[in-house]
């Protein structure tokens, strides 16, 4: 096991390298196959390792999963206690990422060996193509915090190469640019995170970290000063403008997963981000990057029970981004814009879940929700942006204006897109309907308002996704007079079909026997009221979008006549990329930057410049003493006699 | 016997290529002598380092090996004093590499190429005789060696306002330098507090007892001040500025990457080493100004228009993280900030070095007249999105590794006043990421600006080289730190012992 998963990181790293130095002089086939045949290999190895892992006799005394790991060096030495090393954990929710991950990842190398066909830089989509699977993968299998910001920068990093593949457009660069800086920024929340929790329990380590903070809850009360807190004692005590250390580093932490997850208000770059390649956003910006904050708070998610102020944040802020999110999907006309904020408000489901978990309330069923939701979002997500590439890929343009009535043209890119929407919207037995009854209902176990907080979201998600089916789908017949669309390759065909199969029946894994918070065992089970309910609000919301939606009909614009304000509002995402345009531009450009820049040349410079017109002034003035007037000296001379005579004769005195 | 000593050679080989440069006819004698020497350089710099790690294995554990020392002038005991620790070993393998890579960057400068070098090769001898020198007065004297040739090479191979900016340059150099030497005086007088003989030496100086306290508090801000001037300390860094703009491609690449180095390198070496107290109890002055050196540079980085004013600027925050680092008083800060120097010498050099190729093909630096250079010469461009990573500290790059280690060490002081600042230094690794991806997006990215730059061509196999030395290099250090850090983490223990004590 421990050699497979050194070549479970080192193979994409290699094919990056390999990729990105002589991809030049490969043909176009030859590096697509590659590419491919070397996440292929990680594909086997990955689920073998997975599989081995859940099916495998690796259990604890108490017989809860037990977490491994296979090899850990040190890479970096701080301080005698603080030490950075690269390693490979396996545990649940890791586990569950290997599969999640090469699976995707896979599918969109495949997918893309059709979808970039031509594209000029075609060697070099799949190099870095690699390097993120390499990244992400490294992220995911993280032994200490900090290789987990390691790899979190390189997430981030290759995520600014891809999304500014087509780097002849402004609007990719730009893109690029933000999504980095905004990510960067949050980073630095996390950072700051990592400085305060490793100062205070001198460790990088998960393991050391979680477990103490797992032992202590074991001990009846959530405090860090209990009799088994061990290395969180120095917590204790110290406060920060009114919260306490612990809360900072977690909130901090939770600020860099704010920021790669796209909650609110850091969110601003995922919409753009769809300035990529189709099947980049599925595999980055749908899939699995922006889960990377979800799994962040699931990773040190025993230390977050400690802390119930960081957890009713965590709460707050994904309520908050899910509601936002679906509200500005139901007014995009950019199909891929759609998909976007769709995905900021699932993952902000995911969020909540875990802002909801508690281990009380059975067993933590919060947190096995939104690993779940993780789990079967990363698929029937990817499936729906890697069908909206194909839909793309037939009619050139991103805006379903332009697409309408594509149901015959496109009769497996038809259907697997149905059955993406009917996962998301939660209509069984697709999978969606099972992650989201979850967390549904714990939820509605922690509280009633989260619950029907999130259940009106849900009805939302399933309103704007058959708005956008009809709209792609149905409306009215398609413009044939360019070209007539039609069903994308089978390399592209292919992955499609296979996230439908895997979106129809992943519901039925039972996953709390695989990942649950503590890795003890947990059989799920719907609750009724909860399951009947929430079908009842994602069938009217279908109903209600197939009444306005399935055919031309003038309602949607009246609708947004009537709500002229709001429907702007949200249309323009209300506003936050104005905000924030404001604040760099005005304020930090205009207001900081170029004062300073314009002190920096004036003000500092001017008087390093003033003392040398000083000197070369005072030599000025004295040159013209060095007159070579013999007068003038002689006259020099007898005044200064004269002066020395009376000063000597006055001191004689 | 002198030439026992291997570190000699380090003066002796670039002398010796001075010898033979007078002795050249044309540029390809020049070229030849000028590589093989600076590969020589590499090749003994790199034989020291496992020379340096074999004997510290063997269980050599003075704080300065290879030493040596003969008198040189009797009356002021004066002596050629040599000696290494593992901080003077990477800065010495340092300077070799960035000698080397400037070599091959300015394989066709013009006018007078015999002279360049001349000049070039004399400020190395004087770079890499200060970092073996143990002896205040050789020190120096070689910082002044080093110094000196910068006002010519800027002034005669210059660019723009040259003569202005070599005169700038150097004045506020030499006012450093004249701090320096009152400092160095100082420390003379005061060198045997208990009797006994006045001393030069470093580590005599530190052996003999402590240095009076109250001449500490005057001579640790002069030296410090003295080399900050050369570490571009806000607020004397403005020479830095005008100076890089001007300065021609290798210059840029060898002042950047090497001389602004002595700076930090001096103030932990003589200010603090020596002046342990004064160190403890003034470092927060210091620490303020390079606390704003580090945003400051940064904010101003984020409006230039002109190619070499974003580097200067952006070195004037990457070295205030030198000093920063050095003034938190701690081993783990400490050891970030020379990784810092080696960080920042190597990508800034690379830096340099790019914007000094595509200066020559473009005939511009303003960042409002190009773009889109990507796809006129890929291989430049991609160097530079390269150099630009490992400046905005990207993991894998040399630069994570050293602001990491800094961030973690400054962590280390609990008080809120070290804390503010360590936060404002970590508010730098945004500012950084905005201005680098500035400069990437509008330089190499989007539509071609001019059509007259399409008929350019890529980089030659020269500049390939050079560029592709210096990446090796970053890219080393940045994922393989481990050595290099326990290398610099170990040289630092006795300092800390005379500050703690």
């Amino acid at each position: 096991m421990e050699i497979i998963s050194i070549f479970i990181l080192c193979i994409p790293l290699f094919m990056f390298l390999l990729l990105g130095l002589t991809g030049m002089k490969m043909s176009h086939k030859l590096a697509g196959w590659l590419g491919c045949l070397g996440m292929g290999t990680v594909l086997v190895l990955s689920y073998w390792t997975a599989l081995s892992y859940f099916f495998g006799d690796f259990y604890t005394a108490e017989g809860t999963r037990a977490t491994l790991v296979l090899w850990n060096v040190d890479w970096l030495q701080f301080t005698q206690n603080l030490v950075i090393r690269l390693g490979f954990m396996l545990d649940p929710i890791s586990a569950m990422m290997l599969i999640v991950i090469p699976t995707i990842s896979f599918m969109v190398h495949l997918y893309s060996m059709g979808y970039m066909e031509g594209e000029k830089g075609f060697q070099r989509y799949f190099a870095f193509l690699s390097l993120f699977s390499f990244s992400m993968l490294g992220l995911v299998v993280a032994t200490n915090i900090f290789q987990m910001y390691i790899f979190w920068e390189l997430v981030g990093a290759s995520s600014y190469l891809l999304i500014g593949f087509f780097y002849k457009l402004p609007s990719a660069v730009s893109a690029s640019k933000k999504a980095f800086i905004v990510t960067r920024f949050a980073d630095l929340g996390f950072l700051l995170g990592i400085l305060i929790l490793s100062y205070c329990t001198q460790t990088f380590d998960f393991i050391d970290i979680t477990s103490a903070a797992v032992a202590n809850y074991e001990g009846g009360v959530a405090s860090y000063t209990g009799p088994f807190s061990g290395i969180l004692t120095s917590f204790s005590g110290m406060t920060f403008l009114g919260a306490s250390t612990l809360t900072w580093a977690l909130v901090l932490i939770f600020m860099g997963g704010m920021g790669k997850s796209a909650m609110l208000p850091l969110h601003i770059w995922l919409p753009d981000a769809m300035e990529g390649p189709t099947p980049v956003s599925a595999l980055i910006h749908a899939a699995t990057m922006v889960v990377a904050g979800v799994y962040l708070v699931a990773r040190l998610f025993p230390l977050y029970l400690l802390e119930m102020s960081a957890m009713n944040i965590i709460t707050i802020v994904g309520c908050i981004t899910a509601f936002y999110a679906a509200v500005v999907a139901c007014t995009q006309i950019d199909i891929k814009r759609v998909l976007a904020f769709s995905t900021i408000s699932q993952i902000a489901f995911m969020v909540t879940a875990l802002g909801v978990a508690r281990p009380e309330i059975h067993e933590g069923l919060g947190f096995m929700a939104s690993m779940f939701h993780l789990f079967t979002h990363a698929m029937f997500k990817a499936l729906l942006f890697l069908g909206a590439g194909a839909l793309i890929h037939a009619v050139h343009s991103n805006n379903y204006t332009a697409m309408h009535g594509l149901r015959r043209y496109m009769p497996v890119a038809h259907i697997t897109f149905l059955i993406g929407c009917l996962a998301i919207a939660g209509i069984p037995p697709f999978s969606g309907f099972f992650s989201k009854d979850e967390i549904l209902s714990a939820a509605f176990e922690n509280h009633w308002f989260w619950g029907a907080w999130l259940m009106m979201v849900a009805g939302l998600t399933a309103f704007y996704m058959f708005r956008l089916y009809y709209m792609i789908f149905w409306w009215k017949e398609h413009d044939c007079s360019h070209h007539t669309p039609h069903d994308a390759p089978a390399v592209m065909n292919i992955p499609l079909i296979f996230l439908a199969a895997v979106s129809c029946v992943a519901g039925f894994i039972p996953f709390g026997h695989f990942v649950t918070w503590n890795g003890a065992n947990y059989d799920i089970h719907l609750v009724p009221w909860v399951a009947i309910s929430s079908v009842c609000v994602a069938v009217l919301a279908i109903l209600l979008a197939t009444k306005m939606y399935i055919k031309e009909n003038p309602v949607p614009d009246r609708l947004a006549d009537k709500f002229h304000g709001l429907w702007t509002a949200a249309y323009h995402r209300f506003y936050w990329d104005e905000i924030y345009m404001w604040i760099t531009h005005k304020v930090i450009f205009q207001g900081v930057c170029r004062p300073i820049a314009w002190f920096d040349r004036h003000i500092i410079d001017g008087t390093m410049d003033g003392f040398a017109k000083v000197a070369q002034w005072s030599s000025l003035q004295i040159r013209g003493l060095q007159s070579g007037n013999v007068q003038f000296y002689v006259w020099i001379y007898l005044v200064g006699a004269l002066a020395l005579g009376t000063i000597a004769w006055l001191c004689l005195l | 016997m002198i030439f026992s000593n291997i570190l000699i050679y380090f003066v002796v080989i670039p002398l010796v290529m001075l010898g033979l440069l007078f002795l050249c006819r044309d540029i390809k004698q020049v070229r030849t002598v000028a590589v093989i020497g600076s590969t020589a350089l590499v090749a003994l710099s790199v034989y020291l380092l496992f020379d340096f790690i074999h004997l510290r294995q063997a269980g050599a554990d003075a704080p300065m090996l290879f030493t040596g020392s003969w008198m040189w002038f009797e009356p002021l005991n004066i002596h050629l004093a040599l000696g290494v620790d593992g901080i003077s070993v990477a800065m010495i393998l340092l300077s070799a590499i960035i000698v080397f890579a400037g070599t091959f960057a300015s394989w066709k400068i013009d006018p007078l190429p015999k002279d360049f070098f001349l000049w070039l090769i004399l400020l190395s001898t004087g770079v890499f005789g200060f970092f073996i020198s143990i002896d205040l007065f050789t020190m120096f004297m070689f910082y002044e060696v080093a110094l000196i040739p910068m006002y010519l090479l800027i002034g005669l191979w210059g660019t723009g306002r040259k003569e202005y900016s070599a005169m700038k340059l150097t004045l506020m150099l030499m006012g450093g330098s004249a701090f320096l030497l009152l400092g160095i005086l100082g420390i003379y007088y005061h060198s045997a507090p208990e009797g006994g003989q006045l001393t030069m030496n470093l580590l005599e100086i530190s052996q003999n007892g402590a240095i009076p306290h109250g001449w500490q508090t005057f001579l640790f801000p002069i030296t410090f001040v003295g080399f900050g001037v050369l570490g571009a300390m806000f607020p004397f860094h403005t020479w830095s500025p005008d100076g890089h703009a001007s300065a021609p491609t290798a210059v840029s690449m060898l002042h950047a990457g090497v001389l602004m180095k002595l700076g930090g390198y001096g103030c932990f070496r003589v200010a603090i080493y020596l002046m342990p107290q004064a160190a403890n109890e003034l470092a927060w002055i210091f620490l303020i100004l390079t606390g704003i050196s580090v945003v400051y540079g940064a904010f101003s980085a984020c409006v230039q228009t002109d190619l070499k004013y974003i580097n200067a600027y952006s070195s004037v925050s990457h070295c205030g993280m030198v000093l920063f680092a050095i003034l938190m008083l701690n081993t783990t800060a400490m050891t970030g900030a020379v990784l810092q120097m080696l960080s920042h010498g190597l990508m800034t050099a690379l830096f340099f070095a790019l914007i000094g190729m595509i200066y020559g093909r473009t005939h511009t630096r303003d960042i409002r007249l190009m773009g889109g250079l990507m796809k006129i010469m890929p291989f430049l461009a991609v160097c530079y999105v390269i150099a630009g990573m490992a400046s905005l500290g990207l993991p894998g790059l040399s630069g994570f590794v050293a602001e990491m280690t800094i961030f973690v060490g400054s962590w280390e002081h609990t008080d809120l006043f070290h804390r503010a600042f360590t936060v404002a230094a970590c508010c730098s690794i945004v500012i950084t990421a905005v201005y680098i991806l500035r400069v990437v997006g509008k330089l190499l990215f989007g539509p071609v600006q001019d059509e007259h730059h399409l008929s350019l061509t890529d980089a030659t196999w020269f500049e390939r080289l050079s560029a592709v030395t210096l990446i090796v290099c970053v890219a080393g250090i940045g994922c393989f730190p481990g050595w290099i850090s326990n290398l610099i983490h170990n040289s630092f223990l006795p300092i800390i012992e005379v500050l703690t004590k």
